[in-house]
C-alpha cells in the first residue's frame, strides 16, 4: 500500500467514523457550511453593525442630527461630521446613522408581525387541510394579486396624522397586512410534510389534542425556513418603508429616514451629490445584508438549491 | 382548458371586486370628512366640494350609501370614466396621453431584461460553477438587494450628469434614447431574476432524460441546446417576463417620478406630492386592473405553452 493509498483511507475511515459516532443535525451541517461561507459573515457584521446603530446611534456619532444650521450649506466635512453637511445645513453621516434606528424598527416588527399572521393562517390551513385550506388559499391568492406598493399608497393616504409613532405603527401595519402572503405559503407547506410524520402520529397516540399537536410538536419542526423568508423579507420591508419615506406618504420628519434624505439628496442633486450618495449607501447595504444573511442560510439549510 | 379558463376568469373578477372594494373602502369608510380626506391637507373650494359630494353621492348615508357608492364607483371604472383630477382635467384624458409613453418604457424595460438577463441565464446555466457563473449569481444578487429609490437617482446622477452619457431627465416629447437609462434601471430588476430563473431552468434540463437520449443518438450539442434544452427551459422565463411587463407598467412610479418620464407613474408621482386624491385613486383603480388582467393573461399563457400543466 503506497502512502497515498493510506491516507485516503485514513482520511475516509475518519469521514465515515465521525457521523457514525455523533449523527450530526441539518442544523450542523448548516452551520458547518455557514462558518465557510464568506458572504455569510459579511452580511451578519453588517447586520450587526446596523443593529448596534439602531440601538446606540451616539457610539458612532457625537453629532446631533437635528442640529441643522443654513450657514453650512454643503460645507466639507469637518467637525466630526466625516462626509460633510446637506442643503439644509445637517450632518450627513449624522442623519444616516440616526435613520438606521426607524428602518430597523419599521423592518423588524413589519417581519414579526408578518410571521404572526403567517404562522397563524399556515398552520390553520395546511393542518386542517378541506375547506379551511381551500377558503384560506383564495385569500392568499387575493392578498398575493395586490400589487404592494400601490396598496400602500391608497392605504397610507388616509393618515393624515403627523406624529411619528402613528406614521411608524401606520407603515408596519400597511407592510404587514400586504407582505405576509409568501411567508404564509411557505409555512403551509412545510406544516403539510409534517404533518404526515411519525411523531406526529405518536403524539397522536398520546392523546394529544389538534391545538398541542400544531403549537408543539409540528410548527418547531416547520419554522427553519419561514425564519428564512422573514430575513429576506425583513430586508425587503426596510427598502419599502424608504420607497414609501421617498414619496412622502411613509415616514416624515422629525422621523429621520433614509428614504427622505436620498428625497432631499436627489433635488439638490446637482449642487452636491454626497448628501444623496450617503443615504443612499446605508439603505442599500442593509437591504442587500438582510438579503444575503437570508441567501446564505438558505442555501445552507437546503443542498438541493445548490 | 375551456374549464380552467372559466374558473381563472372567475377568480380574477372575485380579485377585480375584492381590491376595488378594498382601495374604496380605503378612501371613504369611516373618515369623518371624505372629501378633506381626498384633499389631504389642501384647503378644498365650495365648488370642488359641491363636485365631489355629487360625484361620489355623498350626500346618501350609511351601509346602503357605501354600497351605492360603491356599486357607482364600479361602474364608472369600467366605462372609463374616472372624474377629474383636483387640478380640474379629466383623469381619462391624462392617462390616455400618458399610457404610450410608460408602454414604450415598459418594452425598453422588459428587452433589456430579455437581450441581457435571458442570455447571460443560459450561458451561466451551461457552464455552471464556473467564473461567468459565479459572478452573474453575485452581480443579480446585488442587484436584487438595491432599492429603485437608490439605484435610480444614483445612475441619474452617475451616467446622466457626471458622465453625460444620457439626458438625465426626459422631458415633455421623450425620444427612445432619453428612455434608454430609465429603462435599463427599471428593467434591471427583471434582469436579475430573469437571470437566475434561466440559468436555474437550462441546468436542470441539462440533466433529463431526453437531453441524454440526444446526446446518445449522436446529435451535436449545439443542436442539443438550441432546439432541446431552450425549448423546454424558456418556458418559465416566458411566462415570468409576462407578468413582468404588467408589473413594469404599474411599477414604473419611482423611475418615471426620478427621470421625469411624463408617464402614469409620474402622474402618480405628482398626484402623491400634490396631495391630489382623485388622481391618486383612479390611477390606482386602473393600474390595479392592469395587474390584474396581466397575470391572468399569463397565466393562460403559462397552460397553453406547457402541455404538462393540467387545467383542473
Amino acid at each position: 500500500m503506497s502512502e497515498l493509498e493510506t491516507v485516503a483511507a485514513a482520511e475516509m475511515s475518519g469521514g465515515k467514523a465521525d457521523p457514525a459516532a455523533r449523527p450530526r443535525s441539518l442544523a450542523g451541517d448548516a452551520w458547518r457550511d455557514l462558518r465557510r461561507n464568506p458572504i455569510f459573515w459579511i452580511s451578519l457584521v453588517l447586520v450587526l453593525a446596523v443593529t448596534a446603530m439602531a440601538a446606540f446611534p451616539g457610539l458612532f456619532t457625537s453629532n446631533d442630527p437635528h442640529d441643522c444650521t443654513l450657514a453650512r450649506q454643503h460645507a466639507g466635512p469637518g467637525g466630526g461630521a466625516p462626509f460633510g453637511y446637506d442643503f439644509q445645513g445637517c450632518d450627513i453621516y449624522a442623519r444616516s446613522v440616526f435613520g438606521a434606528r426607524a428602518s430597523l424598527l419599521v423592518g423588524a416588527f413589519s417581519a414579526l408581525v408578518t410571521g404572526l399572521i403567517a404562522i397563524t393562517v399556515g398552520m390553520l390551513a395546511g393542518y386542517f387541510g378541506r375547506w379551511i385550506d381551500a377558503a384560506l388559499s383564495r385569500v392568499i391568492d387575493v392578498v398575493l394579486g395586490i400589487p404592494l406598493l400601490l396598496a400602500a399608497i391608497v392605504m397610507l393616504k388616509r393618515i393624515s396624522s403627523d406624529s411619528p409613532n402613528v406614521r411608524i405603527i401606520a407603515v408596519i401595519f400597511v407592510l404587514s397586512i400586504l407582505g405576509w402572503t409568501t411567508a404564509a405559503r411557505v409555512i403551509r407547506s412545510s406544516v403539510i410534510s409534517a404533518k404526515q410524520q411519525d411523531y406526529v402520529a405518536a403524539a397522536r397516540m398520546l392523546g394529544a389534542g389538534n391545538g398541542r399537536t400544531m403549537w408543539r410538536h409540528i410548527l418547531p419542526n416547520s419554522l427553519a425556513p419561514v425564519i428564512v423568508v422573514l430575513t429576506i423579507a425583513l430586508g425587503s420591508f426596510i427598502a419599502a418603508e424608504a420607497t414609501l419615506s421617498f414619496l412622502g406618504i411613509g415616514l416624515r420628519a422629525p422621523t429621520i429616514s433614509w428614504g427622505i434624505d436620498i428625497d432631499a439628496g436627489r433635488t439638490h442633486m446637482r449642487e452636491s451629490a454626497i448628501p444623496l450618495v450617503v443615504p443612499s449607501t446605508f439603505l442599500a447595504l442593509t437591504v442587500l445584508a438582510f438579503i444575503m444573511l437570508g441567501d446564505a442560510i438558505r442555501d445552507a439549510f437546503d443542498p438541493k438549491l445548490r | 382548458m375551456f374549464r380552467y379558463l372559466v374558473r381563472r376568469l372567475l377568480q380574477m373578477v372575485l380579485a377585480f371586486f375584492g381590491t376595488t372594494l378594498i382601495v374604496y373602502a380605503l378612501m371613504f369608510a369611516g373618515q369623518g370628512d371624505p372629501i378633506q380626506a381626498l384633499a389631504g391637507e389642501r384647503p378644498v373650494s365650495e365648488a370642488q366640494r359641491a363636485y365631489l359630494t355629487e360625484k361620489f353621492h355623498l350626500d346618501q348615508t350609511g351601509v346602503g350609501g357605501f354600497f351605492y357608492r360603491y356599486v357607482d364607483y364600479v361602474g364608472n371604472l369600467l366605462r372609463g370614466d374616472l372624474g377629474d383630477s383636483l387640478t380640474g382635467r379629466k383623469i381619462s384624458d391624462m392617462l390616455a396621453q400618458a399610457w404610450p409613453v410608460t408602454v414604450k418604457l415598459a418594452i425598453i424595460g422588459l428587452l433589456v431584461a430579455i437581450l441581457v438577463g435571458v442570455t447571460a441565464g443560459i450561458i451561466a446555466g451551461l457552464r455552471r460553477g464556473g467564473i461567468f457563473d459565479n459572478a452573474t449569481l453575485a452581480l443579480t444578487l446585488l442587484v436584487l438587494g438595491i432599492p429603485t429609490i437608490v439605484l435610480a437617482p444614483l445612475a441619474q446622477y452617475f451616467l446622466g450628469v457626471k458622465l453625460p452619457l444620457f439626458p438625465p431627465t426626459a422631458g415633455s416629447e421623450p425620444s427612445i434614447y432619453a428612455l434608454l437609462l430609465p429603462g435599463i434601471v427599471l428593467g434591471s430588476l427583471s434582469l436579475a431574476t430573469a437571470l437566475r430563473l434561466t440559468r436555474t431552468s437550462v441546468a436542470e434540463n441539462l440533466r433529463s432524460d431526453y437531453v441524454r437520449t440526444a446526446k446518445a443518438k449522436g446529435l451535436p450539442i449545439r443542436r442539443i441546446v438550441s432546439v432541446h434544452v431552450l425549448r423546454n427551459s424558456l418556458i418559465p422565463v416566458i411566462t415570468f417576463l409576462g407578468v413582468e411587463l404588467g408589473n413594469l407598467m404599474s411599477g414604473a412610479i419611482i423611475t418615471e417620478g426620478v427621470f421625469n418620464i411624463p408617464g402614469v407613474g409620474f402622474n402618480l408621482f405628482r398626484g402623491i406630492k400634490t396631495e391630489d386624491g382623485p388622481l391618486v385613486v383612479g390611477l390606482v383603480s386602473v393600474l390595479v386592473v392592469v395587474y390584474l388582467v396581466s397575470n391572468l393573461v399569463v397565466d393562460v399563457l403559462y397552460a397553453v405553452l406547457d402541455p404538462r400543466i393540467r387545467y383542473e
